[in-house]
């Protein structure tokens, strides 16, 4: 083959080259144009300030997050073939998903990589706060955040009732009745009193907050429905869009911060 | 060629333009309010709030449980009087168990615990159960409206709707 090494045919090749547009890395500008020219790795800057791979810096704690947010993602996603949010079947899936399926690490590696990620969001949150890497131009990029560490706790709330034992049912209840107390929108909550013409009550068990988040007056089975979807669809598509605005400000206000 | 051909002059373009953007915006906030709405059930499956529990004189002293279940309710017969109190803990809202050994209302929750009457004496709750707005129909059955409640701490457990005299 008049001396082309492999590599070289492969690369010559029409799909190849349909896939990837650049030639081989052996230079600045075509490194350059392998992240830029892929739609995965074009998240990450081209260029890194030296202080950005500083892990005594920067702890690498956002990348952590975003990589557990991947792992749960994943590991979420394969539960899902197993668990059916009803009442009837709900416990019995998450033991089966122990007992009945290989792999029965399965829902541990979700758990437990849920509690992960609520701790390193949080220590991810620290280290923006302790280098001060919230200040302007960076404001907008904290707000995004302190919206992304709600998701994350709410994430971990709405997943806490799916297992549907014991546990799950009265941490939920204990935890929505704190629904129950916002003001003007739970009836037990500050303000619900004012809104009362007679006896004609405009904030109730049946029109608040709380019923919102339930579909009920208690954790019943169309909670158990509702929590679901917040917690395998409607939370992450969120969390995703956020993920994305969130690495999109970090490159348009400068990159990641630097020590001073 | 000529500006002549145009039927649509610059102002009048805005004009509709800013006509479009109000519709426009009218119909996502008409959207948006339809799917708040979505989020509430015509229907749902919770226990009816109004309920009949049979006749006075079916309870005897003490606690009965029989509507604890399906109502949430226990009818407590007690000094000559006939209330329904609330299962719901005032502390976080779990369902206390009645103990007849003990002669109380313990919650399982964080250990909250509560006299027959219903006034709280363990634990964090921060006030008694609630009781249930309690009649009796011409027939003579006792009837229980869980829309409304009664608070000791208001003194409302003297409300003629709070109990029967038996």
């Amino acid at each position: 083959m008049s001396g082309k090494t492999i590599t070289e045919y492969i690369r010559g090749t029409q799909v190849w080259k349909s896939i990837f547009r650049h030639g081989p890395p052996d230079n600045a500008r075509n490194r350059a144009a392998i992240v830029a020219g892929n739609v995965f790795l074009h998240l990450h800057p081209i260029k890194l300030k030296k202080s950005g791979v500083q892990l005594g810096y920067t702890w690498c704690m956002g990348g952590l997050s975003f990589f557990v947010f991947l792992a749960l993602t994943v590991t979420g996603v394969l539960l899902m073939f197993y668990y059916r949010p009803t009442a009837e079947y709900a416990y019995n899936d998450i033991i089966a998903l122990k007992e009945h399926v290989p792999l029965g690490i399965m829902r541990e590696i979700h758990r437990w990589g849920a509690h992960l990620m609520v701790i390193t969001v949080w220590l991810h949150m620290f280290r923006v706060f302790m280098t001060g890497s919230y200040k302007p131009p960076r404001e907008f990029n904290w707000g995004v955040g302190v919206i992304l560490l709600v998701l994350t706790l709410l994430l971990s709330f709405t997943g806490y009732l799916l297992p549907w034992d014991q546990l799950a049912i009265w941490a939920i209840t204990v935890g929505s009745n704190m629904a129950k107390a916002t003001p003007f929108l739970g009836h037990g909550g500050p303000g619900a009193m004012l809104a009362q013409i007679g006896d004609f009550v405009m904030v109730s068990d049946k029109n608040d907050v709380r019923f919102q988040l339930l579909a009920g007056r208690f954790v019943g089975e169309p909670a158990l429905l509702r929590f679901y979807i917040l917690h395998c669809v409607f939370i992450p598509l969120v969390v995703g869009v956020l993920i994305a605005v969130h690495f999109w400000r970090i490159r348009k206000d400068g990159g990641i911060s630097a020590p001073l | 060629m000529s500006n002549t051909r145009t039927s649509l002059n610059r102002r009048e373009f805005l004009s509709y333009l800013s006509l479009g953007w109000v519709a426009f915006t009218a119909a996502c906030a008409g959207l948006a309010s339809l799917a708040f709405r979505y989020s509430y059930p015509n229907v749902n499956f919770d226990p009816e709030m109004e309920f009949l529990a049979g006749k006075p004189s079916d309870f005897e002293e003490g606690v009965d449980e029989r509507y604890k279940n399906g109502f949430g309710v226990w009818i407590v017969k007690e000094e000559g009087r006939l209330f329904a109190l609330s299962n719901i803990c005032t502390h976080l809202g779990c369902i206390p168990n009645w103990q007849p050994a003990e002669l109380k209302f313990k919650c399982p929750c964080h250990g909250s615990g509560y006299y027959t009457s219903g006034i709280n004496f363990e634990g964090p709750a921060p006030r008694p159960l609630e009781r249930y707005k309690i009649g009796l129909t011409p027939e003579g059955l006792v009837k229980i409206d869980k829309t409304k409640v009664y608070r000791y701490e208001k003194g409302q457990w003297d409300n003629k709707d709070s109990f029967i005299e038996v």
